[in-house]
């Protein structure tokens, strides 16, 4: 047996991985054959062992934020608490049904009402939908909102303004809920100008959409005044909340002028990213939003106990079935309580800290093409290193190298060559350090041995893959 | 509250002290972590802590979040007969054991496949069960669920057959997955047509051909459907077909796939679904894991991931996210959806128990939810003021009607620690007196007898 085989090479006519009780009712045979199917071809037989040990040997190929910093730029890849996921296995929880009656369901609904007052609080907005199970899916849900807010009020205007530096999905999001996009231009810092806004904001625009900080981890100075203009004109200010952990318990969004804000969980509140989800996404509104929102809601009646509101004629309605990823929000509310408020403050403190350690220590190794203060993460770029040919993609191969996970790379788009990176408040000094004693070891290769880094990496269970015959011909399943 | 301050503030998650605060400040050149936040204008910043609860220890918080689940009333002591989207079916151990692995629970999207062979090698296994099982072509690395997964369908079917504006989408269609697709197409121009079902609960055909204008774009059914009854997939195909609409399956039961025909292999362009039924727990509704699988022609239309066979530089068999060009990170406000964070570990963990399970198992589970449901089923008959309502062949999961209103006997089976099944009357207007009662292979007989006895006892209750 080895790592690269699928487990269906590893399949032997008659094996076993399970046994059921015998059937203890006379077996049906009232269907039609019609409708039955004959036995699934090319399914696989193997045993408990054979799939313990294969996907144990499949999972050492990987690395993971347990085993050292994890710094993808805008994914604030953070320490998991295991208590997360120990409270999310209580029964209590994981064996309640979506469809069940509220009465039979009170400890969800306390729980749901709970993170929602907590999410307000830390937003520092008057309702919160905990329904979107994704940032991508809280996006729409956002914009669904502002469409139904303004066509309720006669015009859902045409545009949705995005930043050129904003995350990949806010367009796509956007487009979904029926709008044209117009792009922004960044300034030299990285920002948007107060002028540049204020041109492109005409009775046509339903909202800019903005991320703050932006990908760059530059802080959008003049927040209030962009939703000042924005709320002249009728239109609406959205924020990309992905980059919450840079400002949680410093600020708050809603004292900002943002009327509508979506929150990342499985990045600020370190539910695990599970090799690209689950998350959640949830959403807060402005009070001019509030009668929108996706149903059901959940309240609280006078004697204290909860129930699901559906009674919301202007609401969207509901952006998927049952009650979103609730035991993503289990392990939410866990991490909010363990931190607390000054945990929570002290989250922002110590992330930020982290990127400028990192940003100091690398300035002199690597081009920071954005020289405004940022806050917690830092873009540099490869423009150091393309004179001697090597490249963002050698430099993210080679940290492989040296035991780290590559930051994000070629992102954001306004950054040639960008390497974007968001070390979180959880990595001590000492990983730091050796992060940055690595990638200043890269810098000195690029000089020194660039084809050793070109060629990178080398210790890695696979190396540089064949991408464009991946693509050219695709083969997208194992067949016999 | 007073703000803490920074120099000495200290929590359990995060390693940095005091003394690497001091260290770091230096380097750094500032005297303060304040200075840091200096473009964080001095007006939205907060001047005291937040008004929230905590921090809390692992006991305080263990006390709190056992007392609110102990609120809860379900499968943990209750037999449990709640269908309707999310089946409690039998989880193997061993698969929960494998998630906890920190590879796979805390790493992300695999963007450098060099370090992430794991989980790109898992998710092209996941891809190839999808298509063995839908007996269709070309399966994603998963969509956020069911509901979602059958917006997206209903996106895709638009982009392929362009300029029509309907799409036809059966009332025993999860009624949630229909709500769901209400809310993404609200400002796309698009027309939803429901169609109803007759007598045996299939979808009413005369109906349906009716429907099936040339501005049809797209036919969604479920099968088995919401009131459990198995379509004739050839029948709505053949409808389908005349009008050139795409052919959309919803699979909200994933356990039938191991023993009902699939879609594919009656001419169905896509398959969508929700995998919860592969031993994922209930959990109130969520995380779950939407599946959806389609014609080879259709790939390139494909929402979400997609992961493909490939070489290294050395010649040897490797794994990597591809056709990315389809995707929100390179095609912005055109990509196919804007999907980004998906269900990864559920999707991981549908292939364990796939594999556990494998041929023979997914055979004989979905062989004993068919005959447990078929013995219940046969059990509720005996009682004579009992009426199951549809005719039609059905899965593990159908319709009971009595003479009185489904909350009232619920309420009576509750009491005897059965959570009977789910009032029918909050989706379909005039089926008060109807629930949806859903069997699996986690049910005994003794349950199953238990089940008829208590809603027997219920009935002649109410009639006094």
């Amino acid at each position: 047996m080895t790592t690269t085989q699928l487990i269906f090479e590893h399949s032997k006519r008659g094996r076993r991985g399970y046994r059921l009780p015998a059937l203890d009712v006379p077996e049906a045979t009232e269907l039609p054959s019609s409708l039955m199917r004959d036995e699934i071809v090319d399914e696989v037989e193997v045993s408990e062992v054979d799939v313990i040990r294969h996907f144990t040997r499949l999972s050492k190929l990987n690395v993971s934020i347990d085993a050292g910093l994890y710094p993808l730029g805008s994914c604030t890849m953070k320490h998991n608490p295991r208590l997360n996921e120990e409270i999310a296995r209580t029964p209590g929880f994981a064996l309640s049904h979506p469809l069940q009656p509220d009465h039979q369901v009170q400890g969800n609904l306390a729980l749901l009402w709970h993170i929602e007052r907590t999410l307000m609080e830390i937003f520092g907005m008057p309702r919160v939908t905990l329904q979107p199970v994704a940032g991508a899916h809280g996006e729409l849900t956002g914009i669904l909102m502002v469409h139904k807010a303004l066509a309720k009020s006669g015009n859902a205007r045409k545009y949705i303004l995005i930043p050129d530096s904003a995350h990949g999905t806010n367009p796509a999001s956007a487009a979904f809920a029926g709008y044209q996009i117009k792009e922004l231009k960044s300034n030299s810092r990285g920002t948007v100008d107060i002028d540049t806004l204020a041109a492109a904001v005409t009775e046509d625009v339903a909202a800019l959409m903005i991320t703050v900080p932006n990908t760059l981890g530059v802080f959008e100075t003049d927040i209030k005044r962009f939703a000042d203009i924005l709320h002249e004109k009728g239109a609406y200010l959205y924020c990309d909340g992905a980059n919450l952990n840079s400002f949680v318990g410093i600020a708050r969004p809603g004292d900002m002028g943002i009327d509508v804000i979506h929150s990342n969980l499985h990045k600020t509140f370190s539910t695990p990213h599970g090799g690209g989800g689950p998350g959640a996404g949830p959403v807060g509104v402005s009070q001019t939003l509030i009668p929108f929102l996706p149903t059901p809601t959940v309240e609280q009646r006078e004697d204290g106990t909860y129930y699901l509101d559906h009674s919301h004629p202007d609401s969207i309605g509901r952006v998927r079935a049952f009650n979103g990823n609730f035991n993503v929000l289990v392990r939410a509310l866990t991490y909010m309580r363990s931190m607390g408020p000054d945990g929570l403050r002290r989250i922002a403190q110590i992330a930020v800290l982290n990127a400028n350690y990192i940003r100091a220590r690398l300035r002199g190794s690597y081009h920071l093409p954005y020289d405004a203060p940022s806050l917690h993460e830092v873009v540099f770029s490869d423009k150091l290193q393309t004179a001697k040919d090597v490249h963002t993609l050698d430099i993210a191969k080679r940290l492989m190298d040296y035991g780290f996970h590559p930051p994000t790379i070629y992102f954001p788009l306004i950054v040639a060559g960008a390497l974007m990176i968001e070390p979180t408040e959880s990595e001590p000094k000492e990983e730091l350090d050796a992060f940055c004693d690595a990638m200043i070891a890269i810098a000195r290769e690029c000089e020194e041995r660039p084809e050793l880094v070109r060629s990178a990496p080398h210790t890695t269970p696979v190396r540089r893959l064949d991408e464009a015959r991946a693509a050219r011909q695709p083969v997208l399943r194992w067949r016999k | 509250m007073t703000l803490p301050d920074p120099l000495t503030d200290q929590h359990r998650y995060i390693s940095n002290a005091s003394q690497d605060v001091g260290e770091m400040l230096k380097v750094i050149g500032i005297d303060s972590i304040d200075a840091l936040f200096e473009t964080i204008p001095a007006d939205v910043k907060l001047k005291e802590l937040l008004n929230i609860p905590g921090p809390w220890s692992e006991i305080e918080s263990r006390r709190w979040f056992r007392a609110l689940a102990a609120k809860n009333l379900t499968a943990v002591d209750h037999v449990s007969f709640l269908g309707g989207g999310a089946y409690l079916h039998y989880q193997p151990a061993c698969i929960d054991q494998l998630l906890l692995r920190a590879e796979f629970l805390t790493s992300y999207t695999p963007y450098q496949p060099e370090v992430s062979q794991g989980t790109l090698q898992s998710i092209f296994e996941y891809q190839t069960h999808q298509c063995l099982l839908t007996g269709l072509d070309v399966a994603n690395a998963s969509l956020y669920d069911g509901s979602t997964g059958l917006c997206e369908a209903v996106l895709l079917a638009e982009r392929v057959v362009r300029n029509r504006t309907k799409v036809v989408i059966a009332k025993s269609v999860h009624p949630q997955y229909t709500e769901t697709v209400r809310t993404y197409v609200q400002n796309l121009g698009y027309e939803i047509v429901e169609v109803g079902w007759t007598n045996d609960g299939r979808i009413d055909t005369a109906a349906l051909r009716e429907a099936c204008t040339n501005d049809v774009f797209a036919v969604a059914i479920q099968s088995p459907n919401f009131l459990g009854v198995i379509e004739d997939y050839d029948a709505i195909a053949q409808i389908a077909d005349a009008a050139g609409a795409v052919k959309i399956a919803v699979i909200a039961e994933a356990t039938s796939l191991g023993i009902l025909t699939p879609p594919g292999a009656h001419g169905f362009d896509i398959a969508v679904g929700e995998g919860q039924a592969w031993g994922v727990p209930t959990q109130y509704g969520g995380p779950f894991v939407g599946f959806m699988v389609v014609k080879d022609a259709l790939k390139r239309h494909m929402p979400g991931r997609l992961v493909g066979e490939t070489v290294d530089v050395d010649g040897k068999r490797a794994y990597v996210l591809t056709l990315a060009t389809r995707e929100q990170h390179i095609r912005r406000g055109k990509a196919t959806s804007n999907i980004c964070t998906n269900e990864a570990l559920i999707a991981l963990a549908a292939n364990m128990y796939l594999s556990l399970m494998g041929k023979e198992g997914l055979r004989e589970v979905g062989q004993q939810c068919l005959s447990k449901a078929a013995y219940l089923r046969g059990e509720l008959q005996k009682i004579g003021s009992v009426i199951l309502p549809f005719s039609g062949p059905v899965y593990n999961e159908f319709v009971v009607r009595t003479p009185f209103p489904a909350a009232e006997i619920l309420a009576d089976l509750e009491h005897a620690k059965i959570l009977g099944g789910i009032p029918l009357g909050q989706f379909y207007d005039g089926h008060d007196n109807e629930f949806l009662v859903a069997v699996t292979e986690l049910h005994t007989r003794e349950n199953l007898d238990h089940f008829a006895a208590v809603l027997t006892a219920a009935i002649s209750r109410e009639r006094r």
